[in-house]
């Protein structure tokens, strides 16, 4: 139900604070992995999914994300978001 | 749970279940966060945390939710409302407010669509209670091996509850159900924050919406549906996996094609033959994959940790629960020699077929040693638990025997 979605975010997001205690490994790409995936999903996604994919299985679940789930990522930003899942959270 | 030192010490130079001294952290996290199994970033990224409403679970994510409930919880009959664990796909998840809800009962198969409201749909139908099992597709999933992505649980994304609700098939008899339907639609009231991510939209088969026993529910052990498992009313099909529990529903279609969204085309698929399941899923089914249908045969121990310590003549009791699809639990059997000899331990109450049954072990005399215990369930159609793991790719259906190791003297 769509039109319930802008309302749905009010609502979830003050519930659910402590999120914001999420907080990924230090390296270069961090703001850009953080700024794109955190706009559908809390950041704990990529650290309790490691260490499980290699360069080509952090490819994929980008690319998942941006042509199943409708991510807005930019195509320039794929590579560094890629290279730094992989080198902080890859296999 | 206290670990002493020096005994975790003894206990790693026995050659128990815990290794090394790095299994600190593991040791307690394989009692509270879920098994050790789990990946290393699956562990550190837990905690205990309560949601609004809701006791301290296992938080796997934040956003969207997904908390499992901690295995001591099971040693319960029901599951209570306020433990029973979290599942969502998506981030957008209003709070809705009873008095505004209505349920449209739709699509092209059927004569006369109409809207209910809450009040209608407690009071123009039958009330119906019912015990039922709702599980995760994917509890389990952290235990796959190899390790496959997605929300790594651990053997809490389950609970056993006594639903109350309407037969879903008053529903649809009252809006003419005609004979070209082919599934019945759910959607519920969450939805993706962008626009482009798929809703998430489930299908059933027509034949499963019109059995007896698939309800609306409007509670839950109970009381009203908790917020986080689909206030007001939810789908509960009772032998299916949970991913048809439609919660918060909005709206249900009937329709003559199959629902080809993201969510039924794509995800909770298994491979084709792979588990011998007997409900199918026909008009989903491609060359390769199905749908997953019903629950398979399984069983948890609720009470033992793995490396926990007896004293020399403690009376070692083993107790758990079992379930299947609806057939009914006819044996559960424990082993303490690591699958050697088997005994049949005792069934609880038989709170109907689509719940969960209780089961008890005493041990017979617990001698000093090292016991490996495992527990094995079978149904009335002769369907067992898996020593080995039937792999897929999604990593549903995880019904593999335990092996829990501890130590008597």
């Amino acid at each position: 139900m769509k039109r319930m979605a802008v309302l749905a975010i009010l609502v979830a997001a003050p519930a659910l604070g402590d999120e914001s205690q999420v907080t990924l490994k230090a390296g270069e790409g961090r703001e850009l992995v953080a700024g794109n995936c955190s706009m559908c999903h809390s950041l704990d996604y990529i650290q309790m999914n490691s260490p499980l994919f290699d360069r080509k299985g952090w490819e994929a679940s980008v690319a998942k994300m941006m042509k199943v789930m409708g991510a807005p990522i930019r195509e320039q930003d794929v590579p560094a978001i890629v290279d730094y899942l992989n080198a902080h959270y890859g296999k | 749970m206290i670990v002493d030192r020096r005994k975790f010490l003894a206990a790693s130079a026995s050659g128990l279940a815990v290794a090394g001294l790095a299994s600190w952290r593991t040791l307690a996290a394989d009692l509270e966060l879920g098994p050790s199994a789990l990946l290393r970033g699956a562990l550190d990224s837990a905690e205990l945390a309560a949601l609004p409403g809701k006791v301290a679970l296992i938080k796997r994510t934040w956003r969207p939710p997904n908390f499992e409930t901690p295995v001591s919880w099971f040693t319960q009959a029901f599951t209570p409302n306020d433990a029973f664990f979290v599942r969502y796909h998506l981030a957008g998840i209003p709070e809705v407010a009873a008095q505004d809800w209505r349920l449209a009962i739709g699509g092209d198969s059927l004569a006369r669509p109409y809207q209910l409201s809450l009040a209608q749909l407690r009071s123009e139908f039958e009330a119906v209670e019912l015990n039922a099992l709702c599980i995760c597709s994917g509890n389990r999933r952290g235990l796959s091996s190899p390790h496959v992505g997605g929300v790594q649980w651990g053997y809490g994304a389950m609970g056993n509850a006594r639903w109350k609700g309407v037969r879903l098939k008053h529903v649809l008899e009252r809006a003419g159900i005609q004979k070209e339907a082919l599934e019945v639609v759910f959607d519920g009231a969450d939805a993706g924050v962008l626009d482009k991510t798929p809703d998430f939209i489930k299908s059933i088969p027509a034949w499963k919406a019109m059995d007896e026993n698939t309800l609306l529910a409007y509670e839950m052990n109970g009381e009203a549906l908790p917020h986080w498992n689909g206030y007001p009313v939810r789908v509960v099909v009772p032998g299916w996996t949970a991913t048809y529990w439609m919660k918060h529903l909005t709206s249900i279609q009937v329709v003559r094609q199959p629902e080809r969204n993201f969510w039924m085309a794509t995800a909770y698929r298994i491979p084709k033959g792979k588990f011998a399941l007997v409900d199918r899923f026909v008009s989903q089914e491609t060359e390769t994959n199905t749908p997953i249908t019903e629950m398979v045969v399984s069983s948890l121990i609720t009470n033992l940790e793995p490396g926990q310590r007896f004293g020399a003549g403690a009376t070692v009791d083993v107790t758990g629960v079992a379930w299947d699809s609806g057939f009914g639990i006819s044996a559960l059997e424990v082993s303490m020699d690591g699958g050697r000899s088997w005994r049949p331990a005792e069934l609880g109450a038989d709170l109907g077929r689509f719940a969960w049954r209780q089961w008890r072990y005493a041990m017979p005399e617990a001698r000093p040693g090292n016991y490996v215990v495992m527990a094995r369930a079978s149904n009335r159609i002769g369907s067992s638990q898996t020593y080995e793991l039937n792999f897929n790719p999604a990593g549903y259906h995880n019904n593999v025997v335990q092996r829990i190791e501890i130590q008597v003297g």
